[in-house]
């Protein structure tokens, strides 16, 4: 009965986006507006079942479903999700429904299009998350591309373009390598795409590093890792607000969700090969970036080297290789997929009003806008890993997984608590505290009814998940443990 | 005498006999009525529909199924034929609807248009149905020959009357290669007949010396036709200087009777040859989609654009050609050559819709030639847009559309062929590729037109150019059909 829930997970929005698309131009805007909506609520209470009929005990693959799509190829539309990717299939439903509030009355230009691309690209990720097939997975990935590619490219900032293109083709030349590997992977399995059995298939090491080098472009790009992340802060600053939105919260957990289902089980010895490089790549975006993202003048520019920053520490977590540390890790990319939402829609709600974006420009926003300032500062102390706020928990796991794995990789990593509460809370007080700079800020209205619901249902969904991460941490146990143990027995004789 | 005369087994021929007659009914047609009132050029056009239509269904309803011969063996209808001819109908059909509008603007609705597009039409149908050099080389000049004239329709500008100049001094050139190495396979073999050179490669008692020789001369007689690297030179000059029907015109249909030709010559012929064309195919193929993805980018105008994107489409479909014979085995040989079909129809559906879409853009007093042209198209029509859009992407090679497994089918055939760094070499370049195609994305999509003339076109254009659109998404995201239709047809040909 439940073996079709990840399907409509994946075609209720892009059906819904269809028929968003069908009603045509601005004219009918008030129609294609609550369709979308529409659309994207019942995106989400499909998925959630899958959380409630999810078996927590279970490694396995759940919601199985399989069809034939190419047999030439032996290409199957086999869809399943574990402890590893369920999540993220409600996370990213979840706030798709965000992305259409926020586009709700900024966008008057082609709302439609706006809508459906927003909610075609949803449904295209929750392909990449449920995809048990390495072409299935491949063709929403890169699909993926596509609708991101209109959004910043159509309703984006003025250097619109430069941006849009620098997204498509860092992401394309990294996937295509991939592409390269599956067909490798194809060839060494007797003809399978089947990710599942890919992870069982015994390879030399050799084979093993090549492979794991062609997913790290994919995923590196994706993530993005130090030192390919050069596109993310163009993407975002030219980015709509949704766009930077979809972009934080779920894009980059795709390259992060990629080295768990790819990278780790199907090189496991490569990966422990290369191990002390990614843990070098993963400090220095920590650490690195985090000094970079000190000292910038753009807000959006700010908080997408924060979250090029938490990724780091994503990518730290899975390469202990212990259980703390991917758990950690995966805690880290929900909690950062509700922050970086929450704090682009923040950034989202002043720029509306003043449409500027540099931190110089604001000052004293609290006298005219206390309502926001509040939600910011959560929002804020969530970013920087405030106890009791779901960015402490994903950190601090991965920290004691750290120090578990070495001392001072531990150390180091742990210096992003201090970086991070500088950066985020150095912007907040230029933004919010302080006299009124000047006139416009003299104007500003507070968070209307759409803006307060926004902001506070994330922020509810902020505190519940750093005072009890327990339903979070309980259903990925078993996926985790049974991915450790595989990575730990490796694929090489003894 | 006369008694000794036996009329050959006409039936595998008849699509071919039907074009020809009813070619010159058209002929007869114009003449009697006269070539400018208005209900002659209708009627024109009717017929030259329904002899297309007439064609299909004698293609598709007269096949035996086995390979027939006719002829004295010089001719042949067989499966892999009929496919191919089923898809030049339908895309010369495409080509008749997408530019009606184009040249009644222009004057151009001739009679010798339509005239001359079914004697090519029957030329690429003797290429594909030949099963002899000479069959090979009279249906090639039948094509090239109409072709020539077609570019030179409109007499009185020099741009086309260049091109054409440019294309006939090659195309002879060409010729005479693809001539002289045909002659030397006979010096090797004694025979023209396709199947005879196989039969005495097989014996192995050819000059070996002589054989590769000729080969070389074929090759490059074949690649000019298909304009890959190093041969390509016309290619960009052609498509520019040339109306845009023409272009159309020959961006599609040839490309699939230059394919034909090209397996007919060296799959069904010369096979045993594979490992002496397989090398020189590959750096062909190579060259073809590095120099094509670098020059493609240069470009302002999007026929010339859209020559160099055909340049690495070939050298794609080449690529997958030259996969089919590995460490002297054949067992792949089926699976490489259905990605090259498969890649070349892809390419043709690709070409029809972006092309088409030129000439719905396209009104009298205004050619749509540079990519400054299509800017702000999604405001003026976000349908068309999205079409143009489905286009480049598929020419990209982004999923779901239908470049994306073509170029994936070939992928595969070149890694099992052991060809992993050709692939990776593919692949990086296709991502060059990809930075032109996003060009034109960004034109429609992001710019501000530049003219806000209002899109007129016949209604059943449109709906064709919307069904040729889809069926870019359709084929992308249900590609089994298709490619089982391809790899079925060169099964039950070749072995």
């Amino acid at each position: 009965m439940n073996s079709s829930l990840l399907s409509l997970a994946i075609w209720t929005p892009i059906i819904g986006a269809l028929l968003v698309l069908m009603t045509g131009n601005d004219k009918n805007a008030y129609i294609a507006r609550p369709l979308a909506l529409l659309t994207a609520v019942v995106g989400f209470l499909v998925t959630i079942p899958l959380y409630h009929g999810f078996d927590h005990a279970s490694a396995g693959m759940q919601f199985v479903e399989h069809a034939q799509w190419i047999p030439r190829f032996n290409i199957n539309y086999d869809l399943g999700v574990d402890g590893i990717s369920m999540l993220f299939i409600l996370l990213n439903s979840f706030i798709t429904i965000f992305v259409v509030l926020a586009g709700w009355k900024v966008v008057e230009n082609k709302v439609a299009q706006y809508m459906a691309a927003f909610l075609i690209m949803s449904g295209l990720m929750n392909g990449i998350f449920s995809a048990l097939d390495g072409i299935l997975f491949y063709v929403f990935f890169e699909a993926s591309l596509i609708p991101m590619y209109i959004i910043i490219g159509i309703w984006g900032g003025p250097n619109r373009v430069y941006a849009a293109f620098k997204f498509f083709l860092y992401t394309l030349l990294g996937s295509l390598l991939m592409l390269v590997a599956l067909i490798y992977l194809f060839m060494n399995s007797n003809g399978s795409f089947s990710i599942l059995e890919w992870h069982q298939i015994k390879l030399g090491l050799a084979p093993q590093i090549y492979l794991f080098i062609a997913f790290l472009v994919a995923f590196a790009v994706k993530v993005p890792m130090w030192p390919v992340h050069t596109w993310l802060p163009d993407a975002h600053v030219e980015a709509p607000t949704g766009g930077s939105v979809v972009l934080a919260a779920i894009m980059l957990k795709l390259g992060a969700y990629g080295f768990l289902r790819f990278s780790l089980p199907i090189a496991p010895d490569a990966s422990h090969y290369l191990a002390p490089m990614m843990v070098t790549l993963s400090l220095i975006a920590v650490i690195y970036i985090g000094f970079v993202a000190l000292v910038q003048q753009d807000m959006k520019k700010l908080v997408a080297y924060s979250s090029i920053s938490h990724m780091g520490f994503v990518t730290l977590g899975f390469f202990m290789f212990n259980q703390l540390g991917i758990e950690g890790a995966l805690v880290q990319m929900i909690s950062h997929g509700f922050v970086s939402a929450a704090m682009f829609l923040c950034i989202g709600v002043v720029y509306d009003r003043m449409h500027t974006r540099l931190i110089a420009d604001y000052g004293g926003v609290v006298n005219t806008m206390p309502k926001y300032a509040a939600f910011f500062l959560l929002f804020s102390m969530a970013n920087c890993g405030l106890p009791a706020t779901s960015g402490f928990v994903g950190e601090f796991m991965v920290i004691l997984g750290a120090v578990k794995f070495n001392f001072w990789v531990g150390f180091a990593a742990a210096t992003t608590l201090i970086v991070g509460a500088a950066y985020t809370l150095w912007m907040y007080k230029r933004v919010i505290f302080g006299d009124i700079a000047n006139d416009h800020v003299r104007e500003l209205t507070d968070l209307d009814k759409r803006e307060f619901l926004i902001l506070g249902v994330l922020a509810i969904a902020v505190l519940v998940m750093g005072l009890y991460p327990f339903p979070v941490t309980d259903v990925m146990h078993a996926s985790v443990d049974n991915l450790i143990a595989h990575v730990m027995a490796g694929k090489l004789p003894l | 005498m006369l008694t000794n005369f036996v009329l050959p087994n006409l039936a595998p021929a008849y699509p071919e006999l039907f074009l020809v007659t009813m070619a010159c009914v058209i002929i007869l047609v114009d003449v009697i009525f006269g070539a400018r009132a208005a209900c002659t050029r209708c009627a024109v056009y009717g017929l030259s529909m329904l002899t297309l239509l007439g064609c299909a269904l004698l293609t598709a309803f007269t096949s035996a199924g086995d390979a027939t011969m006719t002829f004295s063996n010089m001719f042949v209808d067989d499966a892999f034929g009929d496919l191919l001819k089923l898809i030049i109908y339908g895309s010369v059909a495409l080509v008749f609807v997408y530019s009606r509008g184009y040249l009644r603007d222009r004057g151009l609705d001739k009679a010798e248009h339509y005239i001359l597009m079914l004697f090519a039409t029957l030329g690429m149908m003797v290429m594909i149905s030949a099963n002899h050099f000479l069959t090979v080389y009279l249906g090639l000049e039948l094509m090239s020959l109409s072709t020539y004239s077609l570019i030179a329709m409109n007499r009185d500008s020099a741009r086309s009357t260049e091109a054409a100049m440019k294309y006939f001094v090659l195309g002879a050139l060409a010729s005479g290669l693809l001539l002289y190495g045909m002659s030397m396979m006979y010096g090797a073999t004694g025979t023209l007949e396709i199947n005879g050179v196989l039969q005495a490669l097989a014996m192995g008692q050819a000059n070996g010396v002589i054989l590769v020789f000729g080969l070389v001369f074929l090759v490059a007689g074949l690649a000019f036709k298909l304009s890959v690297v190093p041969f390509h030179m016309w290619a960009p000059d052609v498509y520019d200087g040339s109306p845009t029907p023409m272009t159309l015109f020959i961006a599609t249909a040839p490309k699939l009777a230059a394919f034909a030709m090209t397996v007919r010559l060296l799959v069904f012929g010369v096979i045993p040859l594979a490992e002496q064309w397989q090398p020189m195919l590959l750096m062909m193929a190579i060259l073809s989609i590095i120099v094509g993805n670098l020059a493609a980018i240069a470009q302002t105008n999007i026929k010339r654009m859209l020559a160099y994107s055909g340049i690495s489409h070939m050298g794609f479909m080449l690529l997958a050609l030259t996969t089919g014979v590995f460490n002297g085995h054949a067992a792949l040989a089926l699976e490489a050559y259905t990605s090259a079909f498969y890649y070349a129809v892809a390419y043709v559906l690709m070409s029809l819709a972006g092309f088409g879409i030129l000439l719905l853009l396209s009104r009298a007093g205004h050619d749509v030639e540079t990519l400054d042209d299509l800017k702000g198209l999604n405001q003026r029509s976000p349908w068309f847009a999205a079409m143009l859009m489905f286009v480049m992407f598929s020419m990209a090679g982004i999923p779901f559309f239908v470049g994306f497994f073509a170029k994936f089918s070939v992928l595969l055939s070149a890694i099992a062929a052991g060809l992993v760094w050709v692939a990776v070499l593919a692949v990086m370049f296709s991502l060059v590729g990809a930075f032109y195609y996003l060009r034109v994305v960004k034109n429609i999509y992001f710019d501000a037109p530049n003219d806000t003339a209002p899109i007129v076109a016949p209604l059943d254009m449109r709906i064709l150019l919307s069904l040729n659109g889809l069926a870019i998404a359709v084929f992308g995201i249900f590609p089994e059909g298709l490619m089982q239709l391809c790899r079925q047809a060169l099964a039950r040909s070749l072995f």
